[in-house]
């Protein structure tokens, strides 16, 4: 979905079904839902048996996604009004997963960015997630300045949302931060930052 | 001999020069007249004497306002400084490979005495003497890297090798040329050098990966990057790009002798004992152009060395607002004679 080319970006390849694992783990927000009701026509019989979901509708609640996510028949559904509900659930959640867990997410990248921080502070490395991006190419954006995060960043350049500098979307990612970096764009002319675009719609 | 350490600033007024001497020993990183991104990585041998390669570790005339500079950065912005925890081993390792490195070849400067894990630290110029345990973290009054990268020019990074690359997993960056270690920190080696352009479709980051990981014990390598930065700073990071980047707009053909400097950085590379981790030590050596063209083939070699720097290049090293004005200025001092071969003054 989103264009390749940036290096130190996470490839996301894709829901494609794990299954030796003893127990799946998807994460999910807005259109991420449609990748899991793709991804169930490709599961052996059991897998939904053996599959908790958390899912945040976010823009795509009209849908009603719910429903379809239920009808998978998953071991639980829990459903949650915002991201960081999400992971909050999803850290403890992580606490007592026990070995054969597998985990999914999918959604915008700054909701799989999140969920990838979350694993990795529990010890998941990041290649053993299988990850699908759908929905908007927004960003979550820190600003290397002020150290701010600037979330649903949709233009570029942007501001940044607690200093108000107008910063240049850099193509580099921190996982660990789970953040674009965005720099300074008229540091060495200030008040000469070019207008807006929607680069990430 | 001992050295004597110059008085002199990084930021505000910015008093910092080379001596004569200084100018003859800086390490001049164009071995032809032009540019273009290769491994170039060489045995870390000790060079000529008096060079900035003599020695593994060099100390110099700018060694106390380096490091004053460092801890008033540090106290501005203490993330500079950052570590991973289970990099704790490196960090002592690279305390051993500094003290040894220091006192071994500045003796008259810098003693380490050492009975089993009882060590005792002297750092003359700074006014140090420290006891303390090696290992044992209570001892000293910083983390171990901070403590000794207070006290040893050039930024330190402790690289994790595991999974068949290297990670950026800890360091202290104070001086560096635009990227930021709290960004970088836990990046895998190809992740942190994605904004640099071309050099991944050529090659050279899986190269010198492949390299980096075989490194051995005892066989340190090096090599030099470059950049230009206007004024002598230091703190050339991103967090404060917001607060420097208007130096850029301030090169006049009447200033540029002064204000345009070459930023050479010396590279090391040390595979570690316990930890098995890399050091990457990035040494930034700074020259006006005034000082470089005392050496005439310097001056002619960089002329035509930015003359010919691909567009990408020159904008990735932020050079574009003046580099015209810096090759008009040095045609003066190219009158087309032939340079000779390598780095050094004739």
């Amino acid at each position: 979905m989103l264009s390749p080319g940036i290096i130190s970006r996470p490839v996301y390849e894709g829901l494609e079904p794990d299954v030796r694992a003893r127990h799946n783990l998807i994460i999910a927000e807005g259109e991420g839902a449609s990748a899991i009701l793709d991804l169930a026509k490709k599961t052996p019989q059991d897998f939904f048996a053996k599959t908790t979901l958390l899912y945040c509708p976010a823009g795509s609640a009209p849908k009603n996604y719910e429903n379809q996510l239920q009808a998978l028949q998953p071991k639980a559904l829990w459903t949650f009004p915002t991201p960081a509900t999400v992971m909050f659930r999803l850290k403890g959640v992580l606490q007592t997963a026990t070995m054969g867990t597998r985990l999914y997410v999918t959604g915008t990248e700054p909701f799989i960015g999140l969920a990838l921080k979350e694993a990795l502070e529990a010890g998941i490395d990041h290649k053993s997630l299988i990850t699908e991006h759908r929905g908007s190419a927004k960003r979550r954006v820190q600003c290397v300045h002020c150290k701010g995060f600037t979330e649903d960043v949709t233009t570029n350049p942007a501001k940044c949302s607690h200093c108000g500098l107008t910063l240049l979307v850099r193509d580099h990612y921190s996982r660990r931060l789970a953040a674009f970096q965005g720099v300074c764009i008229d540091a060495e002319v200030p008040g000469d930052a070019p207008a807006p675009e929607e680069i990430f719609p | 001999m001992g050295l004597i350490f110059k008085d002199e600033t990084f930021r505000d007024d910015f008093t910092f020069s080379n001596s004569p001497a200084a100018i003859r020993r800086f390490p001049f990183p164009f071995h032809e007249d032009r540019y273009m991104y290769t491994v170039n990585i060489e045995p870390h041998i000790p060079g000529p004497k008096g060079s900035a390669f003599e020695f593994p570790i060099d100390i110099d005339e700018h060694y106390l306002s380096d490091m004053r500079d460092r801890a008033i950065t540090l106290a501005q912005d203490p993330l500079r400084c950052q570590s991973l925890p289970h990099m704790l081993t490196a960090e002592w390792d690279l305390v051993e490979l500094l003290m040894t490195s220091m006192s071994d070849h500045y003796p008259e400067h810098f003693t380490l005495t050492r009975e089993g894990d009882d060590w005792h630290w002297i750092n003359r110029p700074m006014g140090i003497d420290q006891t303390f345990v090696f290992g044992d973290v209570a001892t000293l009054p910083y983390r171990p890297m901070e403590y000794i990268t207070r006290q040893c020019q050039g930024d330190f990074c402790l690289l994790d090798q595991r999974d068949g690359d290297l990670w950026m997993d800890s360091g202290i960056v104070t001086s560096q040329a635009d990227w930021s270690l709290d960004f970088d920190v836990g990046m895998s080696f190809k992740e942190w050098h994605a904004p640099v352009p071309m050099a991944h479709e050529v090659g050279v980051f899986d190269r010198a990966l492949k390299f980096l990981l075989n490194m051995q014990q005892g066989k340190p390598v090096r090599r030099l990057n470059w950049t230009m930065t206007i004024n002598p700073r230091l703190d050339t990071s991103p967090e404060n790009y917001h607060k420097w980047g208007t130096d850029r707009t301030t090169v006049t053909p009447e200033n540029v002798g002064d204000k345009v400097h070459l930023r050479v950085e010396l590279q090391g590379l040390w595979r570690l004992p316990r930890s098995n981790a890399i050091v990457f030590s990035i040494r930034a050596y700074l020259i006006k152009m005034d000082e470089l063209v005392t050496v005439p083939k310097w001056g002619r070699r960089l002329h035509r060395v930015l003359k010919t720097l691909p567009d990408v290049i020159a904008d990735y090293k932020g050079t574009t607002r003046y580099r015209q004005t810096t090759i008009d200025w040095l045609a003066k001092f190219d009158d087309g004679a032939p340079t000779s071969k390598g780095c050094w003054p004739d």
